[in-house]
């Protein structure tokens, strides 16, 4: 008996739906065997992970504000990989734009500057987000550079900038030497939507990019463009499409996008620049891009999905003493088992029979 | 004729032999009925266009497609291979025309992933060295593949195989990718294989080679055996003949097409490759006006993918005068600008390069259409208008599919290429380059689409075809020139060419006075 990976002549539409699914199914299969060994009680490490977080307001509105930059980055990183260009630095593109917004903020900290500083602040986040992810895909068009291992590398030059930042010379001199900047003015903190609650600004934002993609994706001919590069890249090139720009356009706006959700972080949960702003938001994207199909709604869908495991992981580790790194060992595995899925599309699984073999061997 | 095998001085013992081999996909038969007889210390040709069955039947003798009906004696005894390695194990081995090397392997590594791993490495890279020196095919089992010429790796392919000490070698256009010194290097090694006593089928299609090595050499076309001679007693003209067919179709009167200004015009175009198996295009010069085709002969991998990436657009040359289209300069210029001018191109394979396959055929007609027509307002798709080219393009041309926009990849191939020349041509072109324009495609649709470009050709647009089909092109070309190594010959008149002088100019013999038919069979 033979398992075999046979091609569809077309693709399965009612897969491509329910394999996001089937992905979730099996990696709570796998969780719960997990939870076994460790000796946990699975159905109650299953429900604080996943029920709890849902019953009251408070978790509901963190819920959103930790989707918010995941599905913001998701978003951008999308294009890339439909475009079928791979930029797994959007961490690095975070904290970049979280830095570069955090300069005005520590410049104009005490002053008395208006209320553009926040808007410039978004504004620089975004920027610098796009150069920074520009360097990747520069050397990509320019030198044959692989855009998977120079965007991942970057991440750690990010990230030990800000430690450097953070310690060094932005470090708030009224703050007992910790490694963070003072709290950021008011003019320069993403507002809240209702007081005393924890929705801010930043969700919005995320929801009028998921408007934007769709239309972007499904309306236009840079859309299109974007496509079919990733699908088929010698018709693209018949097309008329031009593969080296869509790999400088989908990494600035990815960058763009990340390093806007970086700002929007640290000027709205956070409200200063410390080390750890980011509890592997750019990584965790690449699952929910993945999980949502690569479809702007879908991507929104995932990102609530994702965000769950943070806050569930926060609370299992405060209510049942679950390590906080299972989180990641969860999204690890669900990425594995949704790319393992998603062959299920273009493939079907056959079992082949013994018995042909012996027919030929007797013809 | 010579099927008892008798003319040689050998025994009469037949190595290998097939009886009425068939192989059937659905209603076409690829291969039809094929005996054939192969002796050993015999270099056998397999001699025959593109198309005419050559590689489904070495693929069937190396058990890699399961024959329909017919059967294979091996040593006189019936032969059913499971596969590959059923074959190997008899000593059939074969040298495949694409190499499966991998680059950042040593040959030695290379080579032992061919084999079945009984004997250890060293002593299997101590064997390679030996059988390499032993038939002069010098390897360095050290090195790595990406390091080595294409003659090299062809080495490391055919070393691979010997050390499997085989009686019968098949041989898959093994000269396509060498230079003329390699190609003769290999033949001493194939001389020498055959003085050892072993049997070797050369797949080949150029005339010279196979009269200089081949003892026997059989002929198919359209999936039949056509005949089986001595190569070295025919000439090559009689080979090509027997190649592309002798019976001469009525061609087509070509009424009074009004043929007006030169639309495209190629002036003196060189092209270097941008792959390491790249054809170089050497100063191809022509003119095509406006109510004329022009067909465009030859072997694949003659340039003609080069050329028509050169003409698209999809290469770009430094020399904008190269190509004109329509009075414009157009050599610098972008496919998509090319299209503004008036020019569209209907690549030969339908899926992947003219259509993505897994888009429907709404976005296949933005595909090409997006430049010059009202599909796109301000950067948004207007999706009703591709959807009514769609439309148009499945009145117009019988285009059959199961739904009003389907993906590309689930119509077939008759079908789809219909779509996608009815796609360039409701652009109403002003120059059209074509690329094999019913590659497989069954009759009723291949009608369909030469009917389309003779129509296109009498409203006044320049069409260039490039066809593997001598058939088609007699049917609707004006004119055929044949492109062989990157050149271009002169343009025949289509009444003026004959199979024969077609054959030969395919086959790179060089024209000879007495070689030029005074008399023309049309």
């Amino acid at each position: 008996m033979q398992l075999v990976l046979e091609k569809r002549a077309e693709r399965s539409t009612v897969i491509a739906l329910i394999s996001p699914l089937i992905a979730i199914g099996l990696t709570i299969v796998t969780m719960s065997i997990l939870f076994v060994i460790i000796g946990k009680n699975p159905i109650a490490a299953l429900n604080v992970y996943f029920i709890t977080p849902l019953t009251d307001a408070y978790s509901l509105q963190e819920l959103a504000v930790k989707a918010a930059p995941l599905v913001m980055i998701a978003i951008g990183l999308s294009l890339c990989y439909l475009a079928n260009v791979w930029n797994i630095g959007a961490e690095g593109q975070f904290l970049v734009g979280a830095v570069a917004g955090s300069w005005l903020a520590v410049k104009t900290h005490g002053t008395d500057a208006g209320a553009w500083v926040l808007p410039a602040m978004l504004l620089l986040g975004a920027i610098a987000g796009a150069l920074y992810a520009l360097i990747p895909a520069i050397c990509k068009v320019r030198f044959g550079a692989s855009e998977i291992l120079v965007s991942l590398m970057l991440v750690y030059v990010a990230d030990l900038l800000l430690d450097y930042l953070v310690r060094g010379p932005w470090r708030d001199p009224a703050g007992f030497n910790f490694p963070t900047t003072a709290e950021f003015d008011p003019v320069a903190t993403v507002p809240l939507l209702l007081e005393g609650g924890r929705l801010h600004l930043g969700t919005v934002i995320a929801l009028v990019i998921v408007v934007a993609a769709a239309v972007l994706l499904g309306r236009t001919i840079k859309g299109f463009e974007i496509r079919v590069v990733g699908a088929a890249p010698r018709a693209a090139r018949f097309g008329g499409f031009s593969s080296n720009q869509l790999v400088l356009l989908t990494f600035a706006i990815s960058g763009a996008l990340a390093g806007l959700a970086g700002i929007i972080e640290v000027a709205g949960p956070v409200g200063h620049l410390q080390p750890g702003i980011s509890p592997g938001y750019g990584f965790t994207a690449i699952i929910v891009a993945f999980l949502g199909r690569l479809n702007p709604v879908g991507i929104l869908i995932a990102g609530l999905f994702l965000a769950l495991t943070f806050i569930g992981g926060e609370q299992a580790q405060i209510a049942m003493k679950i390590p906080l790194d299972i989180t990641k060992v969860f999204q690890g595995i669900l990425l594995f088992y949704v790319l393992a899925c998603d062959s299920l599309i273009l493939y079907r699984i056959r079992l082949i029979m013994p018995q042909r073999k012996a027919a030929d061997g007797a013809a | 004729m010579l099927d008892s095998g008798s003319g040689h001085a050998r025994s009469g013992t037949v190595l290998l032999q097939t009886i009425g081999l068939t192989k059937r996909y659905g209603s076409f038969l690829a291969n039809d009925a094929i005996d054939i007889a192969i002796r050993p210390q015999e270099i056998h040709a397999l001699l025959g266009e593109n198309g005419a069955g050559k590689s489904t039947l070495v693929k069937t003798i190396y058990g890699l497609i399961q024959p329909s009906e017919g059967e294979m004696l091996w040593q006189g005894e019936k032969m059913v291979l499971a596969g590959p390695h059923d074959a190997r194990a008899r000593g059939i081995g074969m040298v495949f025309q694409h190499f499966s090397l991998f680059d950042n392997l040593t040959v030695a590594e290379n080579v032992a992933l061919g084999l079945d791993g009984k004997e250890s490495f060293k002593a299997m890279s101590a064997r390679l060295e030996q059988v390499s020196q032993q038939y002069g095919l010098p390897l360095d089992p050290k090195r790595e593949v990406w390091q080595l010429s294409v003659g090299e790796r062809q080495r490391i392919e055919i070393v691979r195989v010997l050390m499997q000490n085989p009686k019968f070698l098949i041989l898959d256009e093994p000269t396509a990718v060498l230079t003329p010194q390699e190609a003769d290097q290999l033949f001493v090694v194939l001389e020498r294989l055959k003085s050892e006593g072993r049997a070797i089928l050369y797949i080949s299609h150029k005339l010279d080679e196979v009269k200089r090595l081949c003892d026997t050499a059989t002929i198919l076309r359209g999936g039949k055996k056509i005949s089986t001679c001595l190569p070295r007693e025919e000439t090559a003209a009689s080979l090509a003949r027997m190649m592309v067919g002798t019976e001469i179709k009525q061609v087509k009167a070509v009424a009074h097409r009004q043929t007006t200004v030169p639309r495209l015009v190629v002036n003196d175009l060189s092209l270097a490759p941008d792959e390491p198996h790249g054809v170089h295009l050497k100063n191809i010069s022509l003119e095509l006006k406006g109510g004329e085709i022009l067909g465009i002969a030859g072997v694949a991998g003659n340039g003609q993918d080069e050329f028509f990436a050169a003409l698209s657009g999809e290469r770009l040359s430094r020399d904008p005068g190269t190509i004109v289209i329509d009075g414009h300069a157009a050599g610098h210029l972008s496919i998509t600008a090319r299209r503004k001018l008036g020019a569209a191109f209907v690549p030969e394979e339908r899926l992947g390069h003219g259509t993505a396959p897994r888009m429907r055929l709404s976005e296949n007609a933005l595909l090409t259409g997006h430049a010059a027509s009202g599909m796109v307002h301000n950067g948004f798709i207007n999706t009703a208008a591709t959807l009514a080219t769609v439309d148009r393009a499945t009145e117009s041309f019988d285009v059959r599919k199961a739904k009003r926009d389907p993906e590309a990849a689930s119509l077939s191939g008759g079908n789809l290429q219909k779509f996608i020349v009815g796609r360039e041509i409701l652009r109403n072109p002003v120059v059209l380059v074509v690329s094999q324009p019913t590659w497989g495609v069954d009759a009723g649709a291949a009608a369909v689409i030469r009917q389309a470009l003779l129509d296109l050709a009498a409203a006044g647009a320049a069409i260039l075809v490039t066809s593997q089909d001598l058939d088609e092109l007699a049917d609707i070309a004006d004119r055929i020139a044949v492109m062989f190594h990157g050149r271009l010959s002169e343009p025949l008149m289509t009444a003026d060419a004959d199979r024969e002088t077609l054959g030969l100019l395919m086959g790179g013999s060089a024209l000879t006075p007495k070689d030029v038919p005074d008399a023309v069979g049309a």
